[in-house]
């Protein structure tokens, strides 16, 4: 028998005995509800946790800094690199060699420093940071008002909003995610800020080569953008508020805190860096040029680090999640067989019939898989939108609670369109495996004794 | 019961040629209904052989068995034996399902034997909204949908009464001789076998005990 007429022939039967066959398919579609409920939930977390680390800036870079600093980033760079003594400076020319990587896209010193900044008449003390003219396309800037810098050296500042609220004179909310960005940058924007920084100039004197001086200066700049960025997460620039282009803050010279120790070396006065950023055209380039950098005698980390005992940790969730949602659809194929068991006693003398007619075993097999696939399928479909409703439902009341506690909402459920597929097809493989036994049983049925079958 | 083996159809030999019409005759248990299914092919012989249309049934797989179901014969049952919840239209197109016929062939070819048998205006009923006579007409539209060269009916009138009988059994008459369809008629009725077989096998205890070519059917062709 064609395909088509055992699917139409299974449809006219699941018909007929229309209530039992329904509550076995809600048995399904419970199971798969359960199944897509419980992966969907390790789907958004793993999203969520992604989320996270890539609103971090540091998916597509890596941290590159000297052994000299004597702080290697894991041990294994201790044991393995050159010692210290022996390993290169992380100045200019390294920046070069790291900026001509293949995957490397740039290459810029790490520049941060605290220093005293005045709007109007009044001084405040904060973090100040280079940020890279290439980070413009990062998603690090949702919610930004404003504007990005309109040149790579161009006199103008971004600063965070919890400095933008201090600038205002306005007290911090509890939490920092409760302080929105557009109520504090209209006042701000196009508003003048100086900023005060120690220029680190090379000495005049040919002979001490290695010494500088420093001179103090100012310098008036423009506030374009106020953004949302939190000054704690794993960004770069760590904690700090204020961000002048890099280029711009490159050509000023700033003198680092570090700075001091280039005094002890007797090579020459042009500055050494503290750590370089490495950015890469893409996360898939992080290994290699990761390894590259630390065969010029570098320390490297990145965020791949991290991630990689994340995902560790989101495969054996899943597979837990996998499991107890599983159990409901095993019950449920339990249900499968029970009522494709009942279906073939009562339709003895039918199969009978079928058989004395010219139906073939496989033709009566056909016809019991296609009614457990059938069953299946639109379990499995209803089983889907059960899933994706429970899973907003859950959301919604979840994202109630979590503002009633003063933290910001969180969409930790997704429905994918591969475990929409994936909950589909596991529906129809159970539904089928349940139908094995009672399509076999209907198959091997004796037409002579199912004839007399009353 | 138990380890007691039962003879159903002992030491029969016998040759039915391609259109003739045949009736067994027997009591209740005397084997002429397995005679019937190992000539239907529902039933295999412990020892010995079942020729049909050149093919030792004994031999056959159960998917050669399906096939030789499916195309050379075509069967008759006394409880009729029609799926309730289908159609009379697809009740009759069943086998041709499984001879994995077009749609619209399968459409063509049902409503033909319906035709033949009489029932074109009943096409969308369900059996039980037809009378005992109707869905015997029903079954033989079915057994002859797919033009096999055997018919066998087991006891087609048993469960109609004897006007209606008249009529199947002439209907089934007419299919042998103007279709030259080969028939095996089961029956108990020696008025029945008399009236339409042109042979009549008279069947005890699984054995042959008579065998006897029905002049009077075989000239007149049996008008009771």
């Amino acid at each position: 028998m064609k395909l088509f007429d055992s699917v139409e022939l299974a449809g006219r039967n699941l018909r007929e005995a229309a209530l039992r066959n329904s509550l076995t398919t809600l048995g399904i579609a419970v199971g798969v509800a359960s199944l897509v409920a419980m992966l969907s939930l390790g789907v958004g977390l793993q999203r969520m946790a992604t989320r996270h680390l890539k609103s971090s800036g540091l998916f597509d870079t890596v941290v590159v800094t000297s052994r000299r600093d004597l702080r290697a980033f894991n041990r294994e760079q201790e044991i393995n690199g050159p010692s210290a003594v022996e390993s290169p400076d992380l100045d200019e020319a390294a920046r070069h060699k790291i900026a001509s990587i293949a995957g490397v896209v740039e290459a810029y010193p790490e520049l941060r420093f605290v220093t005293e900044l005045r709007f109007g008449d009044k001084a405040h003390l904060t973090m100040v940071s280079g940020m890279a003219f290439s980070s413009k396309d990062s998603d690090s800037f949702e919610g930004m008002q404003g504007r990005f810098f309109s040149s790579e050296e161009a006199h103008e500042v971004m600063i965070q909003k919890t400095f933008a609220a201090e600038l205002l004179g306005r007290s911090l909310p509890r939490a920092p995610e409760e302080l929105n960005v557009s109520d504090v940058a209209g006042p701000l924007l196009g508003k003048e800020l100086v900023i005060r920084y120690a220029e680190r100039t090379a000495s005049s004197n040919a002979a001490d080569s290695a010494s500088y001086s420093v001179t103090q200066r100012e310098l008036p700049l423009t506030i374009v953008g106020v953004i949302d960025l939190d000054p704690d997460s794993m960004r770069g620039s760590m904690r700090a508020r204020v961000f002048l282009a890099q280029k711009l803050l490159e050509s000023l010279r700033p003198m680092q805190a570090f700075d001091t120790r280039d005094a002890t070396r007797a090579t020459s006065a042009d500055p050494t860096y503290s750590s370089l950023i490495a950015r890469v055209a893409g996360a898939s380039k992080v290994a290699p040029v990761e390894a590259a950098i630390k065969k010029l005698g570098f320390n490297t980390f990145s965020i791949l680090d991290a991630s990689k005992s994340m995902q560790r940790f989101f495969k054996i969730l899943d597979m837990f999640l996998f499991i107890f949602g599983s159990l409901a659809l095993t019950v449920a194929s339990i249900g499968i067989v029970n009522t494709l068991v009942m279906a073939v006693l009562e339709r003895r003398r039918e199969i009978g019939i079928m058989k004395a007619i010219g139906a073939s075993d496989e033709d009566v097999r056909g016809l019991f898989f296609a009614e457990a696939g059938a069953m299946g399928l639109l379990g499995g479909s209803l089983g889907v939108a059960f899933g994706w409703a429970i899973g907003k439902i859950i959301g919604i009341g979840t994202n109630i609670y979590l503002r009633n506690q003063g933290f910001p909402p969180e969409d930790f459920w997704a429905v994918t369109w591969w475990l929409v597929l994936f909950a589909l097809g596991i529906a129809f493989l159970i539904s089928l495996l349940s139908g094995l036994y009672p399509a076999s049983r209907a198959a091997k049925l004796d037409p002579v004794q199912a004839l007399r079958y009353e | 019961m138990g380890g007691t083996l039962i003879r159903a159809v002992d030491n029969v030999t016998l040759t039915i040629v391609e259109g003739e019409f045949v009736a067994l005759l027997g009591a209740s248990g005397s084997g002429k209904s397995s005679l019937l299914n190992l000539i239907a092919g529902l039933d295999s012989p412990t020892s010995g052989t079942v020729l049909s249309c050149d093919k030792d049934l004994s031999r056959l797989s159960r998917r050669e068995l399906a096939a030789y179901r499916r195309s050379t014969v075509g069967m008759v049952f006394q409880s009729f034996n029609l799926i309730p919840r289908m159609t009379v239209l697809e009740n009759v197109e069943l086998p041709l399902r499984f001879a994995e016929v077009d749609r619209r062939k399968r459409l063509d070819l049902a409503t033909s034997a319906l035709t033949r048998v009489g029932l074109m205006g009943r096409l969308g009923h369900r059996p039980v909204e037809l009378s005992g006579g109707e869905q015997q007409r029903v079954a033989i539209a079915r057994a002859l949908v797919g033009e096999p060269k055997i018919l066998l009916a087991d006891e087609p009138t048993g469960n109609l009464d004897s006007r209606t009988g008249k009529e199947v059994m002439d209907l089934i008459r007419d299919l042998n001789r103007s279709a030259q369809m080969t028939v095996v008629l089961v029956t108990h009725e020696q008025q029945i076998a008399e009236s339409y077989a042109a042979r009549m096998i008279s069947l005890a205890d699984g054995k042959v005990v008579s065998d006897l070519t029905n002049a009077k059917a075989a000239t007149f062709g049996g008008d009771a």
